[in-house]
């Protein structure tokens, strides 16, 4: 078993995985119907690569462990994904926020893999980058409106950046595993992604009349590892909704 | 202003249709919001290929009371319709 890919794509499944059962549980409570079906679209978008990630690394660690079992049937330090993905929901600027910071990650990152030596890799990533390009337009669109909006949602949208900002280091910072993909040609130094994405969110934050957060602000050490498995206390949250009924009756299905 | 955001009209061209067809209506602030919404509210099983929106204020509507003067007249015109035309058998339905 290649057991980095197969950490790598945990990585990559994981991330994707928990945002969208972050968005999913605000399906429903949306602030016009209009803007519920949008979230909704994009969760779905987000789960369905979420699926096809964990599928592969599934099928890569040859255990007999498919999809749901990786979802259902791990504890919070086996999952691999960043911090940014387990912040809670927050009020709506937090929500864009959060969602903003992670398409124009995931649009970049998908762009390189797009490209990795293994086709499934370049085929799934392939797959998603047109729906994340229109994630990515909807939540630019967003953050300016929301900054460049009222008084009371730009304090709002600017304090959810603020806020935010420090969990994005961690989207470009690269262990072993990082280096020892990308060396393959397999997946790619996350630190590459960083200059496309700061001038996009530099120009989206401008434009939103907000205020960019020092470089600095993104890298404090404690604010990263949950791409190592090491989680803040809200993942366990997120899991214990996500896995209720899998734990409770084993293999049930639809 | 009003908290309300305005109604919007949306029309679709699908994948084998030739022209754009009314599916329905949605809220946004401006065209570029009512865009991305009926993107998300009315193409989600791939229906189509072209939006167009329109303030549904701008749309200008016949009365149902001009009902009478706008289309009784054309009831007694049947010589408007191709009806007497004589087809051959082959292509009568």
């Amino acid at each position: 078993m290649d057991k980095t890919l197969f950490q790598y794509l945990l990585r990559l499944g994981d991330g994707d995985l928990i945002l969208a059962q972050r968005l999913g549980a605000l399906i429903g409570h949306g602030p016009i119907l209009e803007e519920d079906m949008a979230l909704a679209n994009t969760a779905l978008d987000i789960l369905g690569q979420a699926r096809m990630w964990l599928t592969l690394a599934g099928e890569i660690e040859g255990a007999g462990r498919d999809e749901d079992a990786l979802a259902y049937h791990r504890d919070a330090p086996q999952f691999l994904n960043p911090l940014l993905v387990e912040r809670p929901n927050g009020d709506y600027a937090q929500t864009m926020a959060r969602q903003f910071f992670y398409d124009v990650w995931h649009y970049y990152l998908l762009q390189s893999l797009a490209k990795s030596a293994d086709e499934r890799v370049a085929a799934i990533a392939a797959k998603g980058i047109k729906e994340v390009a229109y994630h990515v337009r909807r939540s630019s669109d967003l953050a300016v409106r929301l900054g460049d909006g009222t008084d009371e949602s730009h304090a709002r949208m600017q304090a959810a950046v603020d806020e935010l900002w420090r969990y994005t280091g961690e989207l470009f910072t690269d262990d072993e595993i990082d280096r020892d993909v990308a060396a393959r040609g397999l997946g790619c130094e996350l630190a590459s992604l960083r200059e496309p994405w700061l001038a996009h969110v530099r120009d989206v934050l401008q434009e939103a009349t907000l205020t960019v957060p020092d470089e600095a602000q993104a890298y404090h050490a404690l604010l990263r590892g949950g791409r190592q498995g090491r989680h803040t206390e809200d993942l366990g949250y997120v899991l214990a909704e996500m896995q209720h009924l899998q734990r409770a009756y084993p293999g049930a299905a639809w | 202003m009003s908290k309300e955001w305005p109604l919007w009209e949306v029309f679709i061209r699908s994948q084998h249709g030739l022209a754009h067809k009314h599916v329905g209506s949605l809220h946004a602030p401006d065209a570029e919001m009512a865009i991305n919404n009926a993107r998300d509210v009315y193409t989600r099983r791939n229906e189509g290929l072209s939006i167009w929106v329109v303030r549904a204020s701008d749309i200008v509507a016949s009365s149902p009371s001009d009902k009478e003067p706008l289309f009784e007249p054309a009831n007694d015109k049947v010589y408007r319709h191709p009806t007497f035309f004589p087809m051959p058998d082959e292509i009568h339905m």
